[in-house]
């Protein structure tokens, strides 16, 4: 009971704060949208997508670069997510969550949580502006998605936990921006097909089939239509499990990189 | 009398170098010690080691008969902490920050709200309750920092140089406060100062430089081992210099 209050705590707490930040959630809509409206209709006329699984006709490119785009949502929610504890940090507001009795890892996880179903909602958000400018998915797609959105936004988010124990100072989270969430999201499968990409660069297609990021992608991709891509949901939960752990460790005060982080 | 914190041959190491080295400290129930040092004596890096933001490199630290080592969710039960940076989420009001800080204790509902008045009423700050903590003064801000501190009824508070920035009256105001809370309830206190007009004969002093303790008994006792006049002169003298 105790550990649920403390979460219900965490959540009230990012939920204020979301609210708070307005300019956070217009970004968060505005960001893909200027992909979707501006990038793939200027690639439209250039780039056919073939009749892969799981869609069962020819699609535009808007459509399949739909479930690309909520994963950028959800993965510059999950860096926001390390810039909010590594700012958290900075300001000492961190170590009201790492006295509390709780273990660290509930404390963690409750973090987790609440930044998942924050980047749930943008995704929502996004759907619904996507669906008024024509572009859609399946009517119980947007229904069997979430449970997918629910898995890559643990696993992008827990991606930013890890990160933020490692980031020393906020100035440093433009750092993260060019070497963690560009290369992330371009090499990956979100705005082309694994196979078109190694038409052109086999190397770029091994990569992108070792990014995460690519599999939660596909893991959307898929769910959106109804289907479950096994091999999608082992790299997220795997991904999940590893980034996880690593958080876990680097804020273990015996283990981890914090004390490092605080004396300096 | 019961020992609210115990510390035993405590010490953390960073990089090739010793921030601490063999600490032992005692603190009982109603008890108002007194960490005292100078800047960079290791006082701020006790703290962190007292309330498990650091792990010791060796020893360990029990806060009500638990070792924060072995069973920290137990110790950290007992405790309340004022940092001395503010820890507050200045963006949130009053009354949310302390329901966030109640329920990383497990303190929910009615129960919780009820603590939150007790507390906000003990510091004044009553009416303040829906204010943003970013408008209330430095002076209040630690008033609302030790009301969190509180809230979950610790048996031990430490409060890192919680004065600093403070102007006198409100530094007068805020230890006695914390010293009637240690009379009237049986709070044990560790107060870490460099501020000499914090300290009364009767406090227990733990005079700490360079990582090691260098003087531990009551305030008056110290003064008349140096032979100074006062607490300020023996500080000097305790520390190497020389200032009777």
């Amino acid at each position: 009971m105790i550990w649920l209050i403390a979460l219900w705590g965490i959540l009230v707490r990012e939920a204020l704060r979301f609210v708070r930040q307005r300019e956070r959630f217009i970004s968060a809509l505005v960001r893909p949208m200027l992909w979707l409206l501006v990038f793939a209709t200027g690639f439209r006329a250039a780039l056919g997508v073939a009749i892969t699984p799981p869609y069962a006709t020819y699609i535009t490119y808007e459509v399949y670069v739909l479930p690309g785009l909520i994963g950028m949502v959800q993965l510059f929610n999950g860096m926001q997510t390390s810039l909010s504890m590594v700012y958290d940090r900075e300001t000492g507001s961190m170590r009201t969550l790492l006295t509390s009795p709780l273990p660290r890892w509930w404390l963690l996880a409750s973090k987790l949580i609440a930044g998942t179903l924050v980047s749930v909602a943008q995704v929502y958000a996004f759907l619904l502006v996507a669906w008024m400018f024509g572009v859609t998915a399946p009517a119980w797609g947007y229904l069997t998605v979430l449970p997918a959105l629910l898995l890559s936004g643990l696993m992008l988010g827990a991606a930013g936990l890890f990160l933020s124990s490692a980031i020393r100072q906020l100035e440093n989270f433009a750092g993260v921006m060019n070497f963690v969430i560009f290369p992330a999201f371009f090499m990956s499968s979100a705005l082309y097909p694994l196979w078109k990409i190694a038409d052109s660069s086999p190397l770029l297609a091994t990569i992108a089939g070792f990014n995460p990021f690519s599999h939660a992608v596909e893991l959307i991709r898929f769910a959106l239509y109804l289907q479950i891509e096994p091999v999608a949901l082992a790299w997220v939960c795997g991904s999940l499990a590893v980034f996880a752990g690593l958080a876990i460790l680097g804020y273990d005060p015996s283990r981890g990189l914090m004390p490092r982080r605080v004396i300096e | 009398m019961s020992i609210a914190l115990q510390a035993s041959g405590l010490g953390f190491a960073y990089g090739a170098g010793f921030a601490l080295q063999a600490i032992d400290l005692t603190v009982a129930a109603g008890e108002f010690s007194v960490l005292l040092g100078p800047n960079g004596a290791g006082k701020s890096t006790l703290v962190c080691l007292l309330t498990r933001l650091f792990a010791p490199s060796s020893g360990d630290v029990a806060i009500g008969g638990h070792s924060l080592t072995r069973r920290p969710g137990k110790a950290l039960e007992g405790l309340g902490v004022v940092f001395q940076q503010t820890t507050l989420d200045l963006d949130l009001s009053v009354v949310q920050n302390l329901r966030y800080a109640a329920s990383l204790h497990g303190l929910a509902g009615r129960g919780a709200e009820a603590r939150i008045a007790e507390e906000l009423a003990r510091v004044g700050l009553a009416e303040c309750r829906d204010q943003p903590a970013r408008r209330l003064s430095g002076g209040n801000r630690r008033k609302l920092e030790l009301a969190r501190a509180l809230l979950h009824r610790p048996s031990l508070l430490i409060c890192d140089e919680p004065t600093v920035g403070l102007d006198m009256p409100s530094r007068r105001a805020l230890v006695a406060h914390v010293r009637s809370l240690c009379r009237d309830s049986g709070l044990a206190v560790l107060w870490t100062t460099h501020l000499m007009d914090e300290i009364e004969p009767d406090d227990q002093v733990v005079l700490i430089d360079r990582g090691r303790v260098r003087a531990a008994d009551s305030a008056a006792r110290l003064m008349a081992a140096s032979g100074a006049r006062d607490m300020e002169a023996a500080f000097t003298l305790l520390l190497g210099g020389d200032k009777r």
